[in-house]
């Protein structure tokens, strides 16, 4: 990556982290993702916050892309952004990423025998 | 360890490395539960047995998920294999009804080092909401993920 590019990733990356560096924001992501759209009621059920708080999550949340509200009816729903992006591809860098960190191990663990 | 190759299709990937150790030490490593459970990462409630299940449990973020770890071929010190579910990382999933990936470990002696060769196949059939939560669940798939926006923004 050149410097111009990495700069833009920083740019592109900054909002997400701040966004995700919070243990309730995490959550609201984890729900959503499997979970399609829900409404800030299913978001905030079993959850120990009020649906403001869930709201305002929710727009930091959408300001860094990572959620958008979409209307079913009457209903607001909020729905996760980054699925498109963990494509196949992703998701097997991810694995092939374990397999690294395994064969490591594995390696360290019989190549230390004497 | 001497770093080798790794090659993925939709479906597969496949991951070659050179251990400076012999194909009988490398083996015993892989399917000994004690051991596979230090590289692995996985404590498995029985011994790998051909055509048995095992159960597995991986802690993550302090919970104990629990999976069933399918073997399928064992040829000592040559094939390893088994189905499993991999990214297993959601407590209270019934795993047993989703599909699984088939992991194949095989061993070649190397001079006096082990090539081992690991190819997981059946990826297209784990369904999207896994992937995706598996990224939310963690934190290298976000690293790998501000990677693909920079890459996508670059374009």
């Amino acid at each position: 990556m050149s410097t111009r590019s990495l700069t833009t990733a920083a740019r592109a990356g900054a909002p997400i982290f701040a966004a995700l560096g919070d243990e309730t924001r995490l959550r609201i992501v984890a729900k959503l993702s499997g979970a399609g759209a829900l409404s800030i009621a299913r978001l905030t059920d079993g959850e120990d916050i009020t649906r403001q708080a869930i709201t305002k999550h929710l727009a930091v949340l959408a300001d860094a892309g990572l959620v958008r509200d979409v209307w079913h009816g009457r209903e607001r729903r909020w729905q996760l952004e980054l699925a498109p992006l963990a494509t196949a591809r992703t998701y097997l860098d991810l694995v092939s990423e374990r397999w690294d960190g395994a064969l490591a191990r594995l390696a360290a663990l019989v190549e230390t025998d004497d | 360890m001497i770093p080798g190759t790794t090659a993925v299709t939709p479906d597969t990937i496949t991951k070659q490395v050179t251990i400076q150790a012999p194909p009988s030490r490398v083996w015993r490593a892989l399917t000994t539960r004690a051991e596979f459970a230090t590289w692995f990462g996985m404590e498995l409630d029985a011994d790998f047995e051909v055509g048995k299940a095992t159960r597995g449990t991986v802690t993550y973020q302090g919970k104990p998920i629990t999976m069933p770890l399918y073997v399928e071929r064992m040829d000592a010190e040559s094939v390893f294999a088994f189905r499993w579910h991999p990214f297993a990382v959601e407590p209270g999933v019934d795993y047993e009804a989703e599909p699984t990936t088939l992991v194949e470990i095989k061993l070649e002696p190397a001079g006096r080092g082990t090539r081992l060769t690991v190819i997981e196949s059946g990826f297209e059939r784990i369904p999207e909401h896994r992937r995706a939560r598996a990224f939310a669940m963690n934190s290298q798939g976000w690293a790998i993920q501000v990677e693909n926006i920079a890459r996508h923004v670059d374009a």
